[in-house]
């Protein structure tokens, strides 16, 4: 951006080439990823001041299961490697193989959130919701708040799978659909802190 | 090797070399837990030490950060961002357990 190309006010000189503006969105999404990281970075600071206050409630020894951990820790990093199977069937423009990726990915987010939701109401069924206690309170926030991002990230990868089938690989949907990847990876990165820092301290 | 495309680049091996790494991290965490074999300190000082590890995996094999084809106010932002985080997370849990300690003892 020169100061000779924003004198020229040709109709031309806002038509840009494709891949740049590819990289001003990309450069956009990193922006909101990384308010979202420090969002979550909140959270987690959150988390860590209020563990220890149980209020005579169960503690995270309690409550937490490391073989359902683990389980949801491992069907979230499939369903990453199964996205980045779907990026490289996109580049490679296969569509068939881009939706089917999509779609595996797709179940194995939906299993995650199944299973999240499952140990989220069988903690609440035995007394131990969100209003037990700060450490609770803390818990439900982020680990939910996290939830939620998976689930929007499913209902997105949906929307995208329709595009997808619509409009054809063209060059905004592929611009769109890497985004997307950016976002679900990112959810990844998230979990590994959840695991790292709420689940497997607790059980210690 | 300059004339490489980015497909060549983050191809499939890329992504199963982060996945087997992503994988082995997270065992050595788990791993950890369920067998019991240190005390608590050094096992969540082992488990703080995977858990940065794996993101940093994660930000190279999925999300494709790197010092070289990655764009640099990109790079840039992501180390804002961190300094952000740092200050914001770090400074806040002096202030809350100093705050903590001074209430109870």
């Amino acid at each position: 951006m020169s100061s000779d190309a924003s004198l020229a006010v040709a109709p031309s000189a806002y038509e840009q080439p494709e891949p740049e503006a590819y990289e001003e969105r990309a450069y956009g999404f990193w922006l909101f990823l990384m308010g979202d990281a420090i969002l979550f970075a909140l959270l987690f600071m959150t988390y860590m001041v209020m563990a220890g206050n149980t209020a005579g409630g169960p503690a995270g020894k309690d409550l937490f299961d490391l073989s359902n951990t683990f389980t949801e820790t491992m069907v979230l990093l499939f369903s990453s490697i199964t996205f980045g199977f779907a990026t490289l069937a996109m580049k490679a423009g296969h569509r068939g193989a881009l939706l089917a990726w999509m779609f595996v990915t797709v179940l194995l987010g939906a299993s995650f959130v199944g299973l999240e939701y499952r140990e989220f109401t069988g903690m609440i069924a035995q007394g131990a919701g969100p209003d037990r206690s700060g450490f609770l309170s803390a818990f439900f926030t982020l680990v939910g708040m996290h939830g939620l991002h998976v689930s929007f990230g499913l209902a997105w990868i949906l929307i995208m799978a329709s595009q997808v089938v619509v409009k054809g690989l063209t060059v905004p949907v592929v611009s769109r659909v890497s985004r997307l990847a950016l976002f679900w990876h990112f959810l990844d990165i998230i979990w590994v802190a959840i695991f790292s820092v709420v689940y497997l301290p607790g059980i210690l | 090797m300059a004339t490489t495309t980015s497909n060549d680049r983050f191809g499939l091996r890329f992504y199963l070399t982060g996945f087997a790494l992503a994988v082995l991290l997270t065992l050595v965490s788990f791993g950890l837990v369920a067998m019991d074999l240190l005390a608590r300190t050094p096992t969540l000082i082992l488990i703080a030490i995977a858990a940065i590890i794996q993101i940093l995996v994660h930000l190279r094999y999925f999300l494709h950060l790197n010092f070289s084809s990655t764009p640099r106010r990109n790079v840039v932002t992501i180390a804002f961002a961190g300094v952000l985080i740092f200050i914001m997370v770090g400074g806040s849990l002096w202030i809350m357990f100093d705050l903590y300690n001074r209430m109870m003892v």
